[in-house]
């Protein structure tokens, strides 16, 4: 992960027309969105209202119209978008014995997790691992992890590539109200000193507030997006969360 | 040696070495089986051997081996599509296919009442085996190396995350139907000399037995390998001793090794 002083703001993530249709029904209609390198985008909206859908739809797992472009500003080039996904949670049983390092070596490493440990791959794990204050967790268990030492293993996981676009699920569960601000706090300095935009799922309106730079309202398509005050004085606003 | 007067007899030495390849075999799809809790899946791939070779007498197939290969691997993919579009819970799929299934083998081949002449292969004969399809073993057991080698990071990834691997260009459905259908073909190849009743007992235990006491990837494979081998050839030189049926001699200590590693297990704390 490259270090900066301070994002370039020379990068844009651009999504045209992005629809997602399921069957008979239309769960995501025309969204544009214009996304900055080193802001921190938080999509907020009712439940139901499409926000996982939207993800999905951006990491290319949903089938959807529209295009999605990642570009230069100063010269209009076009790049291939590097994105790096934080999930909601894992799929993970108590007693499972995968270890912080399998998981990690598991999305990032071809050399099979049960025959030895690479040591390249360790220390580029703990390079990453060090941003969160996670390092020392490498050789715990996943499932014992309390919910923010997860959320951070698996911030230090997505971030291993250099992405430009970080997408996040807000935990909802597993952390509380201390572990929570830590994770706003953690991301708000990685969109300062990393050259990445931030695509955010909240649930939580008050950090929004004090961390987001742009917010994205959204029910089946975006009813408004803008500055905090903008969105959150706005009728649509209003309507939504009366 | 006295001790290995056992090995004087070609069946004996056939059934041991079926097992050293069978033992390990096991060791290592159970990992991921367990794992992904598919034990239920395996289960039913199991009885769908019987449907197989009832496909293979009424379509008047000549090698039953081929059409339970065969039917056991469309089974397998059907079922993963099924449960992954279906709302119901996946055991409750299983069971509803698993249970169709084995009444439809049952149904045609004890028609005529000489459904005895199917029935050995219930409890399974190791000690019955041949060197020629020990040699199907070997060649199963080697491209089950291969695919653990080149994918089973993979596999990983999307047992804890299907999203998350998609983000990272692993294809799930991709990873999962090859897994099932791997699984659906060292089940049939090795079903005639482990048996229905016992196969999904030698899948599950030694991997279940060393996940009790394992952190991680590594110790999860070397310990369940070992569990898979070490009862595999008491249970094989026991039962020749004691005279007893090889399959449930083997399931008997690989128990007994599970029990004891989840009493270590729980006293320290893993």
């Amino acid at each position: 992960m490259r270090k900066m002083i301070k994002p370039c703001g020379l990068h844009c993530i651009k999504v045209k027309h992005l629809g997602v249709v399921l069957g008979q029904q239309e769960i995501l209609k025309d969204i544009n969105l214009h996304i900055h390198c080193g802001s921190l985008n938080a999509v907020i909206g009712r439940n139901g209202a499409g926000k996982s859908t939207l993800i999905r739809a951006v990491l290319g797992e949903m089938p959807h119209t529209g295009i999605i472009e990642f570009k230069d500003r100063e010269n209009g080039r076009i790049q291939k978008l590097k994105i790096g996904y934080v999930p909601q949670n894992l799929n993970i049983e108590k007693q499972t014995p995968v270890s912080v390092y399998d998981m990690i070596a598991a999305y990032h490493s071809n050399v099979p997790v049960f025959l030895k440990k690479s040591k390249k791959m360790k220390e580029r794990m703990l390079e990453c691992l060090k941003i969160f204050q996670a390092d020392h967790l490498l050789n715990h268990q996943v499932c014992n992890l309390s919910g923010g030492e997860l959320q951070r293993v698996l911030l230090s996981m997505a971030i291993m590539d250099s992405p430009n676009l970080l997408l996040l699920d807000e935990p909802v569960s597993g952390i509380d109200q201390k572990g929570m601000e830590l994770f706003y706090q953690t991301i708000y300095q990685l969109k300062e000193h990393y050259d990445l935009a931030i695509i955010l799922i909240s649930h939580d309106l008050e950090y929004v507030k004090r961390y987001a730079d742009k917010v994205i309202l959204l029910d089946k398509t975006v009813l408004r997006q803008g500055s905090v005050k903008e969105v959150f004085q706005s009728q649509e606003f209003a309507q939504v969360f009366h | 040696m006295e001790i290995f007067s056992w090995l004087q007899y070609d069946f004996m030495k056939s059934a041991f070495l079926a097992v050293l390849i069978i033992a390990p075999l096991f060791g290592i799809m159970g990992t991921m089986i367990v794992n992904r809790k598919m034990a239920f899946f395996s289960d039913a791939l199991g009885h769908s051997a019987l449907t197989g070779i009832a496909v293979g007498v009424v379509f008047g197939v000549k090698d039953t081996n081929i059409s339970m290969a065969v039917f056991a691997i469309v089974f397998a993919l059907l079922l993963n599509q099924i449960s992954s579009r279906v709302e119901a819970s996946t055991d409750t799929v299983i069971s509803v296919f698993s249970s169709c299934s084995i009444a439809l083998g049952l149904a045609i081949l004890s028609k005529g009442g000489n459904f005895s002449k199917y029935s050995s292969i219930l409890v399974g004969d190791i000690l019955s085996i041949t060197p020629q399809e020990i040699i199907y073993l070997v060649f199963i057991f080697a491209v089950t190396i291969v695919f653990w080698g080149l994918g089973f990071n993979k596999l990983l990834a999307v047992s804890l995350n299907r999203t998350l691997a998609g983000s990272r260009r692993i294809s799930a459905a991709w990873m999962e139907n090859l897994f099932a259908v791997l699984t659906a073909l060292i089940v049939m190849v090795s079903i005639q000399w482990v048996g229905i009743l016992i196969i999904n007992a030698l899948l599950i235990l030694p991997a279940a037995s060393a996940r009790n006491i394992s952190g991680n990837m590594r110790e999860y494979h070397f310990f369940s390998i070992l569990f898979s081998m070490f009862s595999g050839v008491l249970g094989l030189v026991i039962s020749y001793y004691v005279n007893v049926a090889t399959g449930p001699a083997i399931v008997i200590f690989a128990s007994i090794i599970y029990f004891a590693t989840y009493g270590w297990g729980r006293k320290h704390n893993l």
